[in-house]
């Protein structure tokens, strides 16, 4: 195995070789204390406000691919290969602001302007994403920076301004050349980071993968890291090994055969919603209403699954449509069902030494509805109180089979059976679903925190499975948002 | 839209929709903010130690494995300090370091100084404190039940409201509470202390109030005024919440530096910055209120209690301005309303845009908004009915006389292009038929008093010098936190000038170039800092004219000023050649400016006279769609009408109103501060503190600045201030999710409705009254 401490990425154009750099420093960190780029912003430290967004670039076929992500709990080692973009780049050679900055100092979109940079580079990449102008794709995109000053009113006509722009800007025209670059980087090695003993290892194949964390039980295995950074960021955790599963080939893969759409455990949620919504609608609104693109865009299916946390945004989907966990080891691969997979609050089906391959996600089948909706206190970017997904077949307008699977509501996600047991033969009429709603209260006893009451929590377990019915019976999706003003 | 100019020759710059005038270095990021300032050599990085509990003894404190940390240079604690421990703005209550006790979870203990951050923060992890807990006093209720005050409650009170009351046609008595509010600036609290020589020192801070940070950097350290500069740029968003807070991160700063001598910084990360700093109070209301058939109000008696936290800091100011902004825009005749000054085992509550008066003014406006229910009237009309007059009905319950106050023809414009009436029947009628989702409409108006209640604060001054060449540096007390002041008061200096505004250099706030300032706060930074500014200027243009005058051999008013030129008759000259002629001339280029504003007297013992110079106005309507099954609403649409007087940059107060909407709106409805049964604050973080997104702003959104406004006082070029008035706009948000949970009752019945209204409220609130009313 060909293997390298050293990390090379492009730092704007210029290209960065970092030997064993702490491996979990994050780039925010690097930028403002190393590079002395103070450009870039620290609001939260958690990937919640924006503030720190940068933007990586990917060569994908020949083309640059962009997208804007946290740097503040991003790892550096996670560079390896890529572009880093930050507020420092974006202005001309001559001065000149690029469309998306003058259409905010146009549009007045800053005011105490500390926000601004992250929202410069979100903007960046909407820009270079050919983000339509519409209010919906400019939120689902603007949703994860938070500004305090503006109410987001300039924010939204300098947006529209500047993705009206169709001029080249530098970064187009410099895009074979960045291709090359990257390319230049020889970043398709192993990488083995030894920082005054804190390790890191990013293997490329699975084979690797299993041989390392077999050698190192007690290590930390992440992927987009939008949880772990928290660990280092918030608790101040030393993570002593991690090992990084994004440059392994077969685990950021997305196949559909045999019946499956088979995700590979490091694909992005960005990527990975976007397959899944394709086949089921309901998850369209989930997607938008999962973290922010900032964190969609690093965050990983297979990380939402093995965190296990019981308000995980992925997790009611995959349970309630009986997705399979491909679990991998040195010693042996098996399958589980993703709701056998969590077992209690933080503990999961996973022996060291073993690590999640793949989720295997059925297809849709005939006669089968899905849907799945979350509530939060605010509607963008917000964990959920309850989530609560659904999934049955009907035959002769009676429900035949039933998987219903709540978050929010215990301390793993988990299939409300009694509710289940009602749904069969349930006709889903108004006076029908009364008697499901009353078995799910025997589903369930929730607790109560700052994101909502047990009576809040039971209220509104139960209020989903009216919804579900209603959109079965109408055929609509029905929501607030879509309620139009008088 | 407003249009941009990009126009470098424009010397008429007042009015002119300009951008901020660091909008270019914010969208670059050479905008630098105090953790941005190129750090000086030797710097040390200072972390503060929080205690973990709200009310305890502490019984020891062992160190010694925090000093031996590595990188750790100092630990410092209330024995480190040579001065006063002690960083209260007011009553001398807020220790920097905690002392034998601690009063709140969050307070500071001790602060770690080290070579890098992380080790600063990693050693504070490694102290040894043993705690006696005792009961702490967490809730208002909990206040009130134990007599816990920090202050002797405040009361206003005109007429005979108890017998009025009583002999009402009509009688609705309730109550509810309202929440605080984090201000959430994006830019945590940061503060850099440099020493210099002599035992001098420079402050780097983010803060509202430089002079008061460099009195209580100067009371820690024991030294005099003058051997302390504060000095601002700019903050990254401050909102109220760097007025006072500022001061204690400066102060351990300094003691760090005065310690050590070498440089300290000190920036708060987002959790210690939403645990250890105030907030907006919360409040509880009880409330009796009499009306005739007509839904005029007769009597009105409201018992408020506020929670303070465990010091004074602002709070009688703020339950001062909660009490003057009762009455919002309606006459009361006969009132008395107290509010009560609750001591509590949490942080201690500060300023927050609008000082207080959000809260008095929700609790009017939701009464309002019950006599309508209780008459089965539209609550417009109720409004209406109650606003102040022109000529009679006119006088504020604390006396002071309303003139030129028109908030009847804001309304009746907002009602029409708003479409409120036609918009309000059709959402009474589709409601009927709505088992899914409830609609509600209302419009609320803001009255808000402009200028300081401490009438000393209502002075500024300004400092402006023209170098030879014609440029010219400007200076004020005035600091930037994203509001726009620095432009306004360069344009007002530009156009006195009548020089391009590029010529007008913009500077950073500094106790060493304006001495003795009060905070930007109370709305007040481009009134007072303008025409302080333009004190100075016309100190300058008038020698200038002089000097002319003598050169064209001329009287000095035939002198004037246009496009960048110096003109009398047909003599004309450049600004700059006038300039140099002066300096030849012997006479001096720079001026100082100060301004108090007129008209003003307050007798607090009394609560008599007139506190405000004007009032700031407006008037919003709302409209929200609420989900029956889960509580969860939408803002589908917003108009506003707001009078800035004549904007000086219409820009600039487009953004405020905006911003101050949705700002007030996250106040109401998502923002929950929730503290858990041992006083620790739960959400102090956006991942569980929710301020509105970008999501929760309706692409219908029609904010317009009153075209008819201008101001009757002589402010700044007839402007009116803007800062806080436009928050209070959101309180229709509040009134039209009642409207929407109304409905389910066929409006019989007004909800119960604490803010914020969280959808969990919103659910509770609609579960409720649908067991009380008529309807199916």
């Amino acid at each position: 195995m060909q293997s390298g401490n050293a990390i090379r990425f492009l730092l704007g154009d210029q290209p960065q070789t970092l030997s064993n750099p702490p491996p979990t420093m994050t780039v925010l960190e690097y930028l403002r204390k190393t590079e002395h780029m103070t450009g870039t912003k620290e609001g939260c430290a958690e990937g919640d406000c924006g503030a720190c967004t940068v933007v990586l670039g990917n060569a994908e076929n020949g083309k640059m691919r962009y997208r804007a992500v946290n740097s503040c709990i991003m790892f550096v080692p996670f560079l390896h290969g890529q572009q880093l973009i930050t507020v420092e780049h974006l202005k001309n050679p001559d001065g000149e602001l690029h469309a998306v900055q003058q259409a905010m100092v146009e549009e007045h979109g800053s005011q105490c302007g500390f926000c601004t940079p992250g929202f410069i580079m979100s903007m960046f990449a909407m820009y270079h994403n050919q983000c339509p102008t519409d209010r919906q794709s400019i939120d689902n995109a603007l949703a994860g920076n938070l500004c305090r000053c503006t109410g987001y009113a300039p924010i939204v006509r300098a947006c529209r301004k500047a993705l009206k722009s169709t001029t080249k800007d530098q970064f187009d025209r410099k895009e074979n050349k960045t291709v090359r670059s990257i390319s230049a980087l020889d970043a398709r090695t192993t990488v083995e980071i030894n920082s005054n003993g804190q390790k890191y290892y990013a293997p490329r194949t699975t084979s690797d993968l299993a041989r390392i964390l077999e050698s190192h039980p007690e290590s930390r295995i992440v992927a987009g890291a939008t949880d772990v950074g928290l660990w280092v960021t918030k608790q101040r955790h030393y993570l002593e090994t991690v090992i990084y599963t994004g440059a392994v080939e077969s685990l950021t893969a997305i196949d559909i055969d045999d019946g499956y759409i088979r995700i590979g455990a490091a694909v992005t949620i960005s990527d990975a919603m976007a397959v899944l919504a394709e086949h089921y609608d309901s998850l369209d609104e989930l997607f938008i209403r999962y973290g922010s693109d900032q964190i969609r865009n690093l965050a990983t299916l297979g990380g939402n699954v093995a965190n296990g946390s019981p308000i995980g945004d992925s997790l009611p989907a995959l349970v309630a449509l009986d997705a399979r966990l491909l679990i991998n080891s040195a010693q042996q691969t098996r399958t589980v069902a993703a709701e056998d997979f969590f077992i209690d609050y933080g503990k999961q089906d996973l022996a060291p030494g073993e690590f999640l391959e793949r989720i295997d996600v059925p297809l849709p089948q005939e006669r089968q509805e899905f849907r799945i909706f979350k509530i939060s206190k605010r509607f963008h970017q917000d964990i959920s109180a309850v989530c609560g997904a659904f999934s049955v077949t009907i035959h002769g307008n009676r429900v035949q089979t039933a998987r219903v699977c709540y978050g929010g509501m215990a301390t793993t996600p988990l299939r409300a059976r009694n509710c289940e047991k009602a749904l069969i033969g349930n006709s889903l009429t108004a006076e029908d679903v009364k008697q499901a709603r009353e078995a799910l209260d025997m589903d369930f006893t929730p607790i109560t925190d700052f994101r909502g009451s047990s009576s809040y929590r039971s209220a509104v377990a139960a209020g989903l499975l009216e919804r579900f019915a209603d959109e079965l019976r109408s055929g609509e999706k029905i929501g607030v948002r879509q309620v139009q003003h008088a | 839209m407003l249009d941009f100019v990009p126009d470098k020759e424009l010397t008429r710059t007042v009015r002119h929709p300009l951008p901020h005038d660091s909008a270019v270095r914010h969208v670059t990021g050479e905008a630098y903010y105090v953790d941005d300032i190129p750090e000086p050599r030797d710097l040390l990085h200072v972390w503060p130690a929080l205690s973990p509990h709200a009310c305890a003894r502490i019984i020891s404190t062992d160190l010694r494995a925090v000093s031996q940390s590595p990188g750790v240079v100092g630990v410092f604690d209330a024995k480190s300090i040579p001065g006063v421990n002690d960083c209260s703005p007011t009553i001398g209550d807020d220790p920097v370091f905690a002392q034998l006790r601690v009063d709140f979870a969050g307070q500071v203990l001790f602060a770690v100084a080290a070579e890098s951050e992380q080790q600063a923060r990693d050693a504070c992890r490694q102290a040894h404190i043993e705690y006696e807990l005792e009961q702490p006093i967490l809730t208002i209720d909990d206040a009130l039940n134990r007599e816990s005050y920090v202050l002797p409650s405040s009361t206003i009170r005109k007429g005979d409201p108890e017998k009025v009351i009583e002999n009402a046609a009509n009688r609705i008595t309730g109550q509810f509470e309202c929440g605080g509010q984090d201000h959430f600036y994006l830019e945590g609290q940061a503060a850099m202390a440099i020493p210099r020589e002599g035992g001098d020192f420079l402050i780097h801070s983010s803060t509202q109030h430089p002079s008061e940070v460099q009195e209580l950097v100067a009371k820690v350290l024991d030294k005099p005024l003058n051997a302390v500069q504060v000095e601002v740029r700019r903050m990254g968003g401050g909102f109220g919440g760097k007025e006072t807070q500022a001061a204690q991160w400066a102060c351990i700063a300094a003691i760090v530096a005065n310690s050590t001598g070498r440089p300290a910084k000190l920036r708060l990360d987002r959790d210690i910055d939403m645990l250890a700093t105030g907030k907006r109070h919360d409040f509880t209301f009880e409330y009796d209120v009499g009306f005739d058939d007509s839904g005029r109000i007769q009597g009105l008696k409201v018992d408020m209690a506020s929670r303070c936290g465990y010091s004074a800091d602002l709070s009688r100011p703020i339950n001062d301005r909660t009490l003057l902004h009762l009455d919002n825009a309606y006459y009361l005749d006969h009132v008395t309303a107290t509010t009560r000054l609750c001591r509590t085992n949490t942080v201690s509550n500060t300023a927050f845009r609008g000082f207080g008066a959000p809260q008095g003014m929700l609790c009017i406006e939701r009464i309002i908004d019950e006599i309508a229910c209780h008459l089965k009237k539209d609550p417009l009309q109720i409004r209406r009915l109650n606003y102040y007059g022109k000529q009679t009905r006119n006088i504020t319950p604390y006396g002071m006389r309303m003139t030129g106050f028109d908030i009847r023809s804001l309304t009746t414009e907002l009602v029409e292009s708003s479409d409120y009436r036609a918009r309000r029947s059709a959402i009474r009628e589709t409601n009927r038929d709505s088992p899914r989702f409830r609609r509600g409409i209302a419009l609320s108006p803001v009255k808000f008093g402009i200028s300081f209640t401490t009438t000393h604060f209502n002075q500024a001054f300004a400092l402006v010098h023209v170098y030879t060449d014609g440029s010219i540096h400007l200076n004020h007390g005035g600091t930037e936190m994203g509001q726009g002041l620095f432009i306004k008061v360069a344009q007002v200096v530009a156009e006195e000038f009548s020089v391009p505004l590029n010529t007008v250099k913009i500077t950073e706030t500094n106790t060493s170039r304006v001495p003795n300032t009060s905070a930007t706060a109370a709305s007040s930074g481009s009134d007072i800092n303008g025409k302080a500014a333009q004190d100075a200027a016309r100190k300058i243009k008038k020698r200038l004219c002089e000097v002319a005058a003598k050169k064209w051999n001329t009287r000095a008013d035939a002198v004037k000023f246009m496009r960048g030129l110096v003109v009398a008759g047909r003599n004309s000259a450049s600004f700059a050649e006038i300039v140099q002629l002066a300096q030849v001339s012997r006479v001096p280029l720079s001026a100082t400016g100060h301004y108090r504003t007129p008209k003003i007297s307050w007798d607090r013992s009394k609560m008599q006279g007139r506190p405000f110079f004007y009032f700031g106005t407006g008037a919003a309507v709302s409209e929200v769609a609420v989900d029956r099954l889960t509580g969860e609403y939408r803002l589908s649409r917003v108009d506003i009408l707001h009078d800035v007087g004549k904007s000086l940059n219409p820009a600039v107060d487009l953004g405020q109103i905006e911003g101050g909407f949705v700002q007030g709106a996250g106040w109401l409805t998502s923002e929950e501060l929730w503290w858990d049964d041992k006083g620790s604050l739960r959400t102090h973080a956006p991942s569980t503190y929710k301020i509105p997104t970008i999501g929760d702003v309706p692409e219908e959104f029609n904010v317009q600045i009153w075209e008819r406004g201008r101001n009757q006082e002589n402010t700044i070029y007839r402007s009116k201030a803007v800062g806080e008035p436009p928050l209070m706009l959101a309180i229709s948000v509040y009134s039209a999710i009642c409207d929407a949970i109304s409905s389910l009752s066929d409006y019989q019945d007004w909800p119960k409705l604490d803010a914020p209204a969280t959808p969990e409220r919103v659910l509770m609130a609609m579960n409720n009254i649908y067991k009380g009313g008529n309807s199916k």
